[in-house]
């Protein structure tokens, strides 16, 4: 335990930092040597690489539930006195922790705000913030890509979905790096985010009774689930998730986007030939560059292949890995921006299909297309430099690129 | 050649709708099904594979119309 990784099939570690930078090649030697690795750090975990058994495995809710969706260890169950933080550990964030039957009402009262004509309508206010942010660092002829525009775009609008003043956006993502990026190794750093989180949604909750407007924390308080409304405590936990879920899963896609943009002259010059490319590109980039791990939590002894999983293991679903498998995908390695077919599962797949995919990928694309058009040139001032976060979410964290 | 989607199966990531508009429509929850009885004009067999091909809950077939 600890220390440097001497073997990568049996003490893999997802926070080591070479693996966060360029985790492509322990990936390919362990879909060889190892396909369903193991290790003992941070709980002790198992994580398949190959396409086929990322596909099986998140399709199989019987045997893995979404109970905790975490990477890390879940830490001591809070006290008992912390009302906040017993809420957050009791709630969880429906759907994404839900198994059947919940799962299923929760996850249909989600799908029609996130549908592809619901999300078109954010569109327009989507590209003016892009075009805001890029009036910001345009004449300065540099700029950090991902901090100061990938990471500003999703809680921005997802502040506006909510109904919540965009002002909070910084808050936000403090907040949920909180949870997913630098608490996630800490149960302390997460327990307070969540917390911060969840007191701060219940307050916005308690406004929307008493005056509900057209944002999603009315629609879901105005919502009814088998006749009666839906319960608070889901709502509360529905609305954490889009906090939680929805901002540095698509920042980092957005980053991961750009920086591969930022070296591939090639690519940049065809998309800026053939915009009506650009919807393809985005799924290309999606597969190459997928930000997203889940876990899974084994529900019964069971045999996998030849292994033996016991109740309560962890499955780490590897979606990037299965993303990169050269079985389903010729060439893996290569961003080919017309790649005409790509089934990647970088949403995952199965009934957790991420519900906000529309969104996620419609802000990919107008702040691709927004960057373009008016930064059609640009390359990373030194790749060296550039600053990754893994585990859950990977993507870049600091960018800075520099523009004629 | 016809088109169909297997309802059991889609899961609403709306690949198939994105590259054939023609074929394939979204109920408001954003699963698909494919258009009318599902025939395929033969300019739009190209476009119906890729959806096939596109599909990663390997919900779309396509069939011959005579077997179909």
């Amino acid at each position: 335990m600890g220390g440097p990784v001497e073997d990568w099939t049996t003490d893999y570690d997802i926070f080591d930092p070479a693996y966060i930078r360029d985790p492509y090649p322990v990936w390919d030697e362990l879909r060889q040597q190892c396909p369903v690795a193991h290790t003992e750090r941070w709980g002790g975990s198992w994580m398949p690489t190959r396409y086929s058994d990322l596909f099986d495995i998140a399709r199989d809710v019987q045997h893995f539930s979404s109970r905790n969706v975490l990477v890390a260890p879940a830490g001591p169950p809070p006290d008992h006195e912390d009302a906040e933080a017993m809420t957050a550990f009791e709630v969880g964030a429906p759907p994404i922790t839900s198994d059947p039957p919940v799962h299923t009402w929760a996850r249909r009262l989600l799908l029609p705000p996130f549908s592809i004509k619901a999300v078109a309508q954010l569109e327009p206010e989507t590209r003016e913030l892009c075009r805001s942010l890029i009036d910001g660092f345009l004449d300065a002829g540099r700029a950090d890509a991902a901090a100061d525009y990938a990471q500003q775009i999703p809680p921005r609008v997802i502040a506006g979905m909510l109904g919540i003043p965009k002002e909070m956006a910084g808050t936000f993502t403090d907040w949920v790096r909180g949870f997913l990026e630098y608490g996630l190794t800490n149960a302390d750093i997460r327990g307070e985010a969540a917390r911060s989180i969840f007191g701060f949604l219940r307050e916005r909750i308690d406004e929307r009774k008493e005056q509900p407007s057209d944002d999603l924390i009315s629609y879901l308080l105005g919502s009814e689930v088998n006749g009666r409304p839906v319960p608070e405590p889901h709502v509360l936990g529905t609305c954490f998730l889009l906090l939680v879920a929805g901002i540095d899963t698509t920042w980092s896609s957005i980053g991961s986007a750009l920086w591969h943009l930022a070296q591939h002259p090639e690519d940049r010059a065809r998309l800026v030939a053939e915009p009506e490319l650009m919807p393809i590109a985005v799924e290309e980039l999606l597969r190459a560059y997928s930000p997203v791990t889940m876990a899974r939590v084994v529900t019964e002894e069971l045999e996998y292949g030849e292994l033996r999983m016991c109740l309560g293991d962890k499955v780490l679903m590897s979606f990037p890995a299965a993303n990169r498998d050269p079985e389903k995908f010729p060439d893996p390695d290569k961003v080919i921006i017309d790649r005409a077919e790509n089934p990647h599962i970088a949403f995952g797949v199965g009934i957790h299909r991420c519900a906000g995919s529309n969104l996620a990928r419609m802000e990919m694309r107008v702040s691709i297309e927004e960057w373009l058009a008016r930064i059609p040139e640009f390359r990373l001032e030194d790749p060296d430099a550039v600053t990754w976060a893994g585990g859950q979410v990977r993507g870049p964290r600091s960018m800075p690129v520099v523009f004629p | 050649m016809r088109v169909r989607v297997d309802g059991e199966k889609c899961q609403g990531h709306n690949r198939c709708f994105a590259v054939a508009k023609e074929l394939f429509e979204l109920d408001e929850y954003g699963y698909s099904h494919e258009i009318g009885d599902g025939v395929v004009p033969p300019e739009l067999e190209e476009k119906a594979r890729l959806a096939v091909a596109n599909c990663p809950e390997r919900a779309i077939s396509i069939a011959d119309t005579e077997e179909a």
